[in-house]
């Protein structure tokens, strides 16, 4: 395990690769890994693209990886896709617009199925991360699956949240609502050369006139590669910005945090469904929740003492 | 620890015909499968690099333009020119009974041609996967 970090701190990509299979498979050897890994982390600029399925997320991923390879960065692109709530299968398909990065050495993409995750992420995007830019990536992006208006974990991994919209999507009411529509720190309007993106902008405006975040907007149609550039000035202005006033910081505590309690509540889950003792009662107590002789807080109760004997 | 198998289903060379291997896509995401999709026109080099960096147990190829020759087998070679041996290659599409046996004899694991029942080809994957 200790070898297989090494390799990945070299940039060896299949180690890279596996490693990231294991942080997917929940395996318990990668703790050993990652305590070479975390402290070789923390250098990548981790940018989080998201929005509703089908407005160009990974079109516009390819043209911001192609514009850092001109700049001579390496990057890293971890794709969300969903899994199936019934099989557990899924169909990973970002790299279908993602294919001139196919053959470049400098670039790893990763696609991961959300494995039951609902906040538009991966259990494993964290650790992936962490990988990606201990192995030497500048810039690492994450694609969340097409998201609805409350999937918003993204926030957490991303030190740059770029919200992806297209014109049509909803009148000035969807630019008030909670959610998905306040984390951005860069809005793009996407499919610009399409009719109604004045308007699209000239909403999300107005909407900021109301409020006291003031977000960039740029209007791009990736399939040209059109406003590129001027998102990167964005995205690079707010990285500055970051470190300029210590919310850098205070976001990467915030992605560290979240990792904690999830890793913790992960082992948790899994002491519950796998161990003997617990399997046994809790299967005792869901009996008892269904004929209506205990109600699940009280339920709750039992199996959180069980835990904390 | 959750085991899941991957596999990448491509497209080599210039033929533009995906559905059969958007049929067989399907087929193994709806058998709890994790199905790595890139689309048409791959090179036997992008194929493999990015079997390598999504950490495929499987490649599906598919070709129906008749270029199974060489592309199959340049697959298979690179693979192992990068040291990979634990990932099952598998192939389909239009392709003559006699090539079978060629392509075998190449390091094609298996060919499946037209009309292979789908759940043929999820046990075989279930059975072979090397890892």
């Amino acid at each position: 395990m200790r070898e297989l970090a090494e390799r990945a701190l070299r940039g060896d990509r299949r180690a890279i690769a596996r490693l990231i299979s294991l942080a997917e498979s929940g395996s318990e050897s990668l703790k050993e890994a990652m305590e070479i890994i975390h402290p070789r982390a923390g250098r990548a600029h981790v940018i989080g693209v998201t929005g509703v399925m089908g407005v160009g997320k990974s079109t516009l991923i390819c043209e911001m990886a192609l514009k850092y390879r001109e700049m001579g960065k390496s990057v890293g692109i971890v794709a969300v896709d969903p899994t199936s709530p019934f099989t557990g299968g899924a169909l990973l398909g970002d790299r279908v617009r993602m294919n001139p990065l196919a053959s470049d050495g400098e670039v790893f993409i990763r696609s991961m199925g959300t494995r039951g995750k609902l906040g538009g992420l991966s259990g494993a995007v964290y650790d992936a991360v962490e990988i990606l830019d201990a192995s030497g990536k500048d810039i690492i992006i994450v694609e969340t699956v097409g998201v609805g208006q409350a999937e918003v974990d993204v926030i957490r991994i991303a030190d740059t949240t770029v919200v992806v919209l297209v014109p049509g999507l909803g009148d000035f009411i969807q630019t008030i609502k909670a959610g998905l529509m306040e984390i951005a720190d860069i809005f793009v309007v996407n499919k610009s050369d399409r009719p109604g993106a004045d308007s699209t902008v000239n909403e999300l405006k107005s909407m900021m006139e109301i409020s006291e975040k003031m977000v960039p907007v740029v209007c791009t149609s990736a399939t040209e590669g059109e406003g590129v550039d001027e998102l990167l000035v964005e995205v690079e202005n707010h990285f500055q910005m970051l470190k300029d006033t210590g919310e850098l910081e205070r976001r990467r505590r915030r992605r560290y945090e979240t990792e904690l309690v999830e890793i913790v509540m992960g082992r948790l889950k899994k002491m519950i469904y796998d161990e003997g003792r617990f399997r046994e009662s809790v299967g005792e107590l869901v009996r008892r929740i269904t004929d209506g002789e205990l109600d699940p807080h009280s339920a709750a109760e039992e199996v959180l003492a069980g835990l904390l004997r | 620890m959750e085991r899941k198998i991957r596999v990448l289903v491509a497209k080599p060379g210039l033929d533009g015909h995906d559905r059969g291997a958007k049929v067989v896509a399907r087929a193994l995401r709806d058998a709890g499968m994790e199905v790595i999709y890139t689309g048409l026109h791959q090179t036997p080099e992008m194929i493999v690099e990015t079997a390598i960096q999504e950490d495929a147990h499987v490649i599906g190829l598919s070709a129906l333009s008749g270029a199974h020759f060489p592309l199959f087998p340049e697959v298979v070679r690179l693979l192992k020119e990068r040291g990979v041996d634990d990932i099952l290659v598998i192939g389909g599409g239009i392709i003559p009974p006699e090539d079978i046996p060629k392509l075998k004899a190449a390091g094609v694991d298996e060919v499946f041609g037209p009309g292979t029942p789908l759940n043929e080809i999820v046990e075989y994957i279930r059975r072979n996967v090397k890892r």
